[in-house]
C-alpha cells in the first residue's frame, strides 16, 4: 500500500507540474510531429508512400520524442536537487522509479495520440485496421523503451554531459524493443494484416518489458545512492 | 517511526571521489540535545560529511552510527528520522509553498499533513504567500520554506547546510530560536555555516574541517571567530 501511495504521490506531483507548464508535452509533441512531417517529404512521392516506411517512422518519432521527454523529466528534479530529497524520503526507492516511469508513459501516450493519426494520414497507412493489436504493440514497446530510459535518465541526472550520454546509452540497449515494435507494426500495415506475426512480436515486447522492468527495479536503489 | 537513537557517531569516515579525498578519517560524536557547528573553508568537505550523515552517500571507509544502528541497517525507517536542509533547497519552483510542503509531508508519512503544513507556513512567515509559486520567492523566503520542509516530520537528526544563507535579521533570530527549541526537544543538530556571529551563543560545540581533516578548535573564552582563526592557522 505504501509503495502504491508513493507512486501515486510522485506521479500526481509530476503531472501537476506538467499541466501547469505544458513544457514537456509541447516540446515532445512538436518534435514528434516535425519528425513525421520531415520524413513524409522524403518517403512520400506523388502521394504514394514507400512501402513499410510508416512503421519505421512511427517508432523513430516515439524513440526520439521519448528521449526528449526522459531528459526533460529528470531535468526538473535537477533544479533544486529535488531527486536527492526524494531519495531521502522514508519510502521504497523503487516506487520513485515506477512513478517516474508512469509519468513518462503518460506523456508518450499523449504524443502517440497525436502521431499515430498523423502518420495514418500522411502515409495512408491502415493503422486502425487492428486497433487492439496496434494499441498492444504501442503500449508494450513504449513501456520497454521508457523502462530503460527512466533508469538511465535518473542515473545521468547529475552527469555534466547527460544530454549526449542518454541517447548513446539508451538506443543500443533498446534496439531490440524498437525492432520488435517496427516489425510488429509493419506486420499490421501490409496489404493483408498478419495478426499472427504481430502477436509474436508483441510477445517478444512483453518479454523485454518484464526483463527491463525487473532489472530496473533491482538496480535503481544501488545506482542512485552515491 | 524508525529506530530511535540519541547520538550520531562518525568513526574514521573517509570519502574519496576518484583520487581526491574529500574526507579523511573523520571521527566525532554528536549527542541528543546538542547543537554542533561544522566549520571550515569552502571545499573542506562539510557538505560531503552532511551527505554521508544523511545516508545519501556511503563512506569509502569507516562508518556512521545512529545510536546503535548503521545506515545500511536502518534503511527507510532511519531516513524517516533525518531532516536535511542542503545548499540546494529541494523545492519545486513550479509548485506553491503549500503544495511543496504538502507533497513532502505526505512523502514523509506525516500523520496530519494539512495541520503540519499550516503550522510550518506560520513558522516560515509565509502564510500569506501559501498559494504563490516558489519560483517567485526571494532567496530568503525559499530558505525559510526549505528549513520548514526539512523539519516538517520532526526528525531526530537535523542536518543544516548553511541555514542562515539569505536570511534577514528577523529571520536569523527566528532560526536561532528554532535551533534552541530543537535542542530543548532533544534533537541532534549538526549545521555548517560561515556566519560565525550568527551561531555565537547558540551552538554547544564546534568542529573544524580543513581539506577533509578534522581540526581541534581550541577551548577558551575568546570569541568563536578568533578560536576558528587559531585552529585554521595551525
Amino acid at each position: 500500500m505504501r509503495f502504491l501511495h508513493t507512486v501515486l504521490l510522485v506521479l500526481e506531483k509530476d503531472l501537476r507540474i506538467e499541466v501547469r507548464s505544458m513544457e514537456i508535452f509541447y516540446t515532445t509533441v512538436f518534435f514528434a510531429v516535425a519528425c513525421v512531417l520531415v520524413f513524409s517529404f522524403g518517403f512520400v512521392r506523388e502521394g504514394e508512400p514507400i512501402e513499410g516506411a510508416a512503421a519505421g517512422i512511427l517508432w523513430i518519432a516515439i524513440a526520439f520524442s521519448g528521449t526528449l521527454a526522459l531528459g526533460r523529466t529528470f531535468e526538473r528534479e535537477r533544479h533544486g536537487d529535488t531527486l536527492r530529497a526524494l531519495m531521502m524520503a522514508p519510502v521504497d526507492r523503487p516506487a520513485l522509479y515506477v512513478a517516474k516511469l508512469l509519468g513518462v508513459l503518460v506523456l508518450l501516450a499523449a504524443v502517440e495520440a497525436v502521431v499515430v493519426p498523423l502518420i495514418a494520414l500522411m502515409f495512408q497507412a491502415p493503422l486502425f485496421a487492428e486497433p487492439l493489436m496496434l494499441g498492444g504493440l504501442l503500449f508494450a514497446g513504449t513501456v520497454g523503451f521508457a523502462a530503460v530510459g527512466t533508469l538511465f535518465a535518473a542515473m545521468l541526472v547529475r552527469a555534466r554531459s547527460r544530454d549526449v550520454l542518454l541517447p548513446v546509452l539508451l538506443y543500443p540497449i533498446t534496439v531490440p524493443v524498437i525492432i520488435a515494435g517496427v516489425r510488429g507494426t509493419a506486420a499490421l500495415l501490409q496489404g493483408e494484416p498478419d495478426v499472427g506475426m504481430a502477436r509474436a512480436w508483441l510477445s517478444m515486447l512483453v518479454f523485454f518489458d518484464v526483463v527491463f522492468i525487473t532489472l530496473a527495479l533491482w538496480t535503481f536503489e544501488p545506482l542512485m545512492t552515491d | 517511526m524508525g529506530p530511535p537513537f540519541d547520538s550520531l557517531t562518525f568513526a574514521d569516515v573517509t570519502r574519496s571521489f576518484g583520487r581526491r579525498r574529500a574526507l579523511h578519517r573523520v571521527s566525532f560524536t554528536c549527542h541528543a540535545g546538542e547543537i554542533v557547528a561544522l566549520l571550515g573553508p569552502n571545499g573542506a568537505g562539510k557538505s560531503t560529511l552532511l551527505s554521508v550523515a544523511a545516508t545519501l552517500m556511503t563512506p569509502t571507509s569507516g562508518e556512521v552510527r545512529y545510536g546503535q544502528h548503521t545506515a545500511a541497517g536502518g534503511g527507510a525507517a532511519l531516513r524517516a528520522r533525518i531532516g536535511l536542509l542542503a545548499h540546494d533547497l529541494y523545492l519545486y519552483p513550479e509548485l506553491s509553498a503549500a503544495e511543496n510542503l504538502t507533497f513532502f509531508a505526505r512523502l514523509q508519512g506525516v500523520r496530519d499533513p494539512a495541520r503540519a503544513v499550516d503550522e510550518a507556513l506560520v513558522r516560515a512567515g509565509l502564510s500569506d504567500r501559501r498559494n504563490d509559486a516558489v519560483a517567485g520567492f526571494s532567496r530568503g523566503m525559499r530558505q525559510r520554506l526549505a528549513t520548514e520542509r526539512a523539519l516538517l516530520h520532526g526528525p531526530q537528526l537535523v542536518l543544516l547546510d548553511e541555514p542562515f544563507t539569505g536570511l534577514d535579521d528577523s529571520s536569523t533570530s527566528a532560526l536561532k530560536s528554532r535551533l534552541q527549541t530543537l535542542r530543548a526537544a532533544g534533537r541532534i543538530v549538526l549545521l555548517t555555516t560561515h556566519d560565525l556571529e550568527a551561531i555565537e551563543g547558540v551552538i554547544d560545540r564546534a568542529v573544524v574541517l580543513s581539506a577533509g581533516r578534522l581540526l581541534i578548535l581550541p577551548e577558551g573564552t575568546a570569541g568563536l571567530r578568533e578560536r576558528y582563526r587559531r585552529a585554521s592557522a595551525v
